[in-house]
Order: C-alpha cells, then structure tokens, then sequence
C-alpha cells in the first residue's frame, strides 16, 4: 500500500508540451480517476506514473520514494492496458505468472498466488487456453489478474473497459470496485467516460489540455464545479448555460440581479415545470427524447437559448405553447464570462 | 448476375493460364540447364539434340571427380550459415532497439542503411581487393567471405524484421516493461516467439542471397575460401565455353538452394512479401 504525489510533473515531446506541471497528491488506498477529453494527456500522465514514458519535469514520488529513475517493475506499480496487451504465445497461467518468474519467486508460490488470483477473478477453468481462445471479456479478466498477482501498491488501469460492449462494461465495472474493496489497493483509472468517473472514483481528476482542471469528489465535482468546462462535463445531459436576458421576469431577485457578465449554469435535471406566473424561464420546445423513467425535452428561450429539460412527464401541451420552468436558486451556479471560473 | 458468372468463368481459366505461361517462361532457363546438363558438351551446342539426345553422366562424374565440388559446396554452406547466423545476431536487437525505441533520427537510419545498397559494387572493388590482400592479409578467408555476405546482407535483413516488429503491438512489450522482463529476455521471450515467422523468412532469404552472391565471393576468394559461385565462374573462364559441363557444375550448385526453397515456400512468400499478406 502506498501513497503516490506528483509535484510540478511535466512533459514534453520535443517542443510540444503535453502536460504542464501538474501537482496531485494520492493518499493510500484512494481510487483515483483521470477523466478528460481526448488527447488532454491522461494516458501520458498515467504512463510516466508507470514508467514507460520519462518525465521530463518534476518529480513522481511512490510513498516516500521518488520513482522518476526506477524501472517499471520496481516500483511496485502494476498496469492493465487498454488493449489488453496480453502475451499470445502464452496461456493465461503463464501471462499471469511472467512477471513473477521474472522476480525468481519459487514456484510453488507462483502457482498459489495465480490460482488466487485467478479464483477471484472467476478465470479458474481458462488457465490452460491461450489468449486467441478468449472472449473480450475474459481477456480483460486475465489482464487484471495478470496485475493483481504482482500485489502493487499502485495498479493502473488505461481505458480497461472501452473495448468491451455495454453490458458487459458495467459489469466489469461493478467488478473493479469490488477488487478496490477487496484489495484496498490504490488505483488510478483513466477514462473519458464520466459515468465510470462517477460511480468509481473516491477522487476525480479533471484534466484538459495537459493541465489539472479541478480534483474533488465525484459530489463535489457536481456541485460546485469550479469553471465551466467541469460543469459542462461532469454531468449527463451535459449543463445548460444561459444569458441575463434568458430570465423571466418572475426568476427570483437573487437571479434577477446577476449582470451580462455572467454565465448561469442550470443543470437539466433541476429544471422543473411549473404554472405561469412562478417560472425562472420560459421556452418553447421542438423535441422530446423518451427514456421511460424520465424524458429529455430539447427547447429554446425567446433569447434563442438552446437547453434540454430532465422532466419526469414531458409536456403535454402543443409546441408553440410557451413552457415555463423553474428552478431553486441554490441549483444555480454561476460563472464568470470571461475568465470561465465559478463566481 | 449473368455478367457476373462469365466473368469469373473467363477470370478461373484466364487467370491461371496466364500464371502458367508465365511460370513456365521463368521456370525455361532452368529446365534447359538441367537438360543440358545431361548432354556431353559436343551435343550441348547442336540445336537438333535439343530435346532428343543420348543422356550421359559423364559431366557430373567429371565434376567430383576433376573439381572437388565437395569442398566448394562445404565452403558455401559455411560461409552462408555463419554470415545468415551473424547477420541476425546483429540484425534482431538492432532492429528491435529501431522498432520499439525509435530516435527522430530512425527513419534517416533506415535509409542510409538501403542507400549503402545503390552503391554500385564495381567502385569499391579495387580498394576491397588491395586492402584485403595487402593490407590485412584476410584475403581469400572464411573470415572475409562470412563478414562481407553479412555486411551485404544487414540493410535488407534489418528493414525486413523492423517491419515484423513493427506489427507486433507496442503494449505487449510494454507489459513485458512492467512484468520486470531485461532487454535479453524481452527479445528472447517475447519478441522472436511472437515474431517467429517473420525472423524464419529473414532468415532463410538471408541464406539464399549468401549462396547466391558471386560478385564479390568470385573476386576475393582464390581456393581457399572458393564457393560453388567460384566454381561455376571457374569452369567458365579458362576453357571456353563447355555448355555440358558448365551446366552440370551448375545444377549441382543452384540444386540445394532451390530444394530448400521449395520445402519453405510457404516462408519465402510472407517474407518476400514483408508481411504484407497474411
Ligand atoms: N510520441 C508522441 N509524440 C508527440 N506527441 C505525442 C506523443 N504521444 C502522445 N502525444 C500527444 O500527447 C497528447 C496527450 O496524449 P494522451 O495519449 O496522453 O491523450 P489521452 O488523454 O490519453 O487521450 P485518449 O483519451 O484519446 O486516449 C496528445 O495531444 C498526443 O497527440
Ligand atoms: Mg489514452
């Protein structure tokens, strides 16, 4: 078990630089998630934790240890890689068993800790086959086991589940958290899917552009996002932004006072109809996506404001009909205009 | 769907005839040298005996016998298996350090590597020769044979296994990384037993072009070192042209290679192919 910190970690490819000093403390046990748009470095970052990519600035610390000049293998770190990458010419007891034989262990308790791991991971009955004779699924199993027997103090997961399909994705899911539980290992796990941030995660890390955005807690992140790239990220359908002008007349004053430089952020789900002379905004709506427990009305504000609606009975009024909306200011966040950051 | 059906109906018989014509216009020249072999060298030049004619084996019990063709063929097999083995000692790390660990300045290694290649032979004979046999006496050697073969060789045999390499997914040696596994023993479990095809036909294309190269084993060996390319340029030279015998020399020295070719077809294809077809 251990605690990792990265302080003032940067990289660069040549002059292009793709993280910029970047400070993160990890406490012992923590489950950490590297959330972030496309090509934002988190694989990167992910990679010079494990030692396959130098660090070209900083320093990456392992419990006390500063890990920048340890090789990969000896820094206690274990990684389940995106595609698996599994050895093929090899059955799935001896993917498991590589890195321990590497470390000489004797092999009596080699063949203990793979039959361990391979009970929890429910992979018993496919020692025997090669990786080719695997569903993707199994081979995502033989990827963790093959981490699980090194027992790091840190595992590293890269985007473990984007190969699988739906379903099996968030069984998978449901199984790595109760490896984390099992384990109370430390694990840090990169995604750009925030739902697997959500329901994962003790800590999210949001990252854009090589940069750290904002660290919290999944609720913290959803509550008060710090600027208006988290906001619009955390959070599904994404958060609707509106002007000043958007506001009805009968918006509460705290509302009513907010200047043109403000940018006022309303989550879909915290939009709720209500009769003439109450709302917070009025639109009107152009489309209805159904989901059964709930449904997303897609509307416009006389403004020309763009924003979906979570309500739980769509409209049933017609489409000209105008619908009026409201929302409890303390679900309000706001941000700066120019500067992006939470007021 | 009519169109379709004639189609294929013309391309099933055209295409293999086609093929045929083909392999048999490659296929000619060796045919005639085998024939010829067979014919004393009075017939070999008389057009009228070209397929009709009194097989003899007098060629081929004159070559044993007269050129000792034994110790030729001992020396090709010897150089060749040295300089294919020395080769790919160097060739795999180098192509493994090139595949995994690339520079900015790969590319531009590769490329010097194949440009050596356009050298034109004949510029450098001179120096080879007098550097060779006055300056470190290594001339007419195993020595200098198996290192020159190699050299010649090394471009080709690493641009071929950088490009099996290459198709070896980059994770998997990572997870090698991570497992602990040295350099060594990332090339010796992971790389070749992944690679294992793609290293077989370097291999064995390696070994084709060391038997198959005569313009430098011809003019930096003498006896010593002489391999069936020797011998065949040897029985050219200094008695005219006794097509008969000349053929049998020949066929006795293409023979083994084209054996071996036939058992690995299978490799040769993906290997002249650089992994292209699977
Ligand atoms: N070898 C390299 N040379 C130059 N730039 C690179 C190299 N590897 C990665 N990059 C750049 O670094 C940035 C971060 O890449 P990284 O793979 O960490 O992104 P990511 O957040 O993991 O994205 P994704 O979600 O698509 O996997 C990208 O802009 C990428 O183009
Ligand atoms: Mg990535």
């Amino acid at each position: 078990m251990a605690s990792l910190t990265l302080r003032d970690v940067a990289k660069a490819y040549g002059s292009t630089r793709v993280i910029e000093s970047i400070d993160l403390d990890i406490t012992d046990g923590e489950f950490v998630v590297f959330v972030g748009p496309s090509g934002c470095g988190k694989s990167t970052l992910l990679r010079m934790i494990a030692g396959l990519e130098e660090i070209s600035g900083g320093d990456v610390s392992i419990g006390d240890t500063v890990v920048n000049e340890v090789a990969p293998a000896k820094r206690g770190v274990a990684m389940v890689f995106q595609t698996y990458a599994l050895y093929p010419h090899m059955t799935v007891y001896n993917n498991m068993a590589f890195g321990l034989k590497q470390a000489k262990m004797p092999k009596d308790q080699i063949d203990k800790r793979v039959r361990e791991a391979a009970d929890i991971l429910d992979i018993g009955p496919l020692l025997d086959r090669t990786p080719r004779a695997l569903s993707g699924g199994q081979r995502q199993r033989v990827a963790i086991g093959r981490a699980i027997v090194r027992e790091p103090e840190v595992f590293l997961f890269d985007e473990p589940l984007s190969n699988l399909d739906a379903a099996l994705r968030v069984q998978t899911r449901l199984e790595i958290a109760r490896l984390h539980e099992r384990l109370g290992s430390t694990m840090i796990y990169v995604t750009h899917d925030q739902v697997e941030a959500m329901t994962l995660a003790d800590k999210i890390v949001v990252l854009r552009g090589g940069d750290i955005e904002q660290v919290g807690s999944p609720m913290e992140l959803y509550e008060r996002p710090q600027n208006t790239f988290v906001a619009q990220f955390i959070g599904s359908p994404k958060m609707n932004f509106f002007n000043h002008s958007d506001l009805a007349q009968t918006a509460p004053p705290e509302l009513r006072q907010v200047d043109e430089d403000t940018i006022i952020g309303i989550r879909s789900e915290h939009l709720s109809l209500c009769s003439a002379g109450e709302e917070t905004l009025s639109a009107t709506y152009e489309l209805v996506e159904q989901l059964g427990e709930h449904a997303l009305v897609h509307c416009t504000t006389s403004g020309g404001t763009e924003f979906i609606a979570k309500l739980d009975v769509p409209p049933q009024s017609g489409r000209d009909v105008p619908l009026y909306l409201r929302v409890s200011p303390d679900q309000v966040h706001l941000f700066n205009r120019e500067t992006g950051l939470r007021k | 769907m009519a169109i379709v059906a004639q189609e294929t109906k013309f391309a099933r018989i055209f295409w293999p005839v086609l093929a045929w014509i083909v392999a048999l216009i490659f296929f000619f020249p060796i045919f005639w040298l085998v024939l010829t072999s067979f014919k004393t060298d009075a017939d070999a030049v008389k057009p009228e005996y070209l397929i009709m004619f009194q097989p003899t084996l007098e060629n081929y019990l004159n070559m044993t016998e007269n050129y000792d063709y034994w110790r030729f063929a001992l020396n090709s097999v010897i150089t060749s298996v040295f300089a294919t083995v020395f080769t790919l000692f160097v060739g795999v790390p180098c192509a493994y350090a090139m595949a995994f660990n690339p520079s900015r300045h790969t590319k531009d290694v590769l490329m010097w590597m194949l440009s050596t290649k356009m050298l034109p032979a004949a510029a450098v004979l001179y120096p080879m020769t007098f550097l060779t046999k006055n300056f470190l006496g290594i001339f007419d050697t195993h020595f200098l044979i198996i290192l020159v073969l190699s050299l010649i060789n090394l471009p080709i045999v690493i641009w071929m296994l950088f490009t099996y390499f290459k198709e070896i997914p980059k994770e998997i040696i990572e997870a090698g990384k991570m497992d602990g596994v040295s350099t060594w023993g990332e090339i010796r479990d992971i790389l070749l037993p992944l690679a294992w095809g793609g290293v077989a036909s370097t291999a064995l294309l390696c070994f084709i072009f060391c038997w198959n190269e005569a313009y430098w084993t011809v003019r930096l060996t003498t006896t010593e070192a002489a391999t069936l390319s020797k011998l065949i340029e040897g029985n050219r030279a200094p008695e005219g042209l006794f097509f008969g015998r000349l053929s049998a020399v020949s066929t006795a020295a293409v023979g083994p290679i084209i054996v071996l070719g036939w058992f690995c077809q299978k490799q040769l294809v993906q290997g002249l192919t650089f992994g292209a077809v699977k």
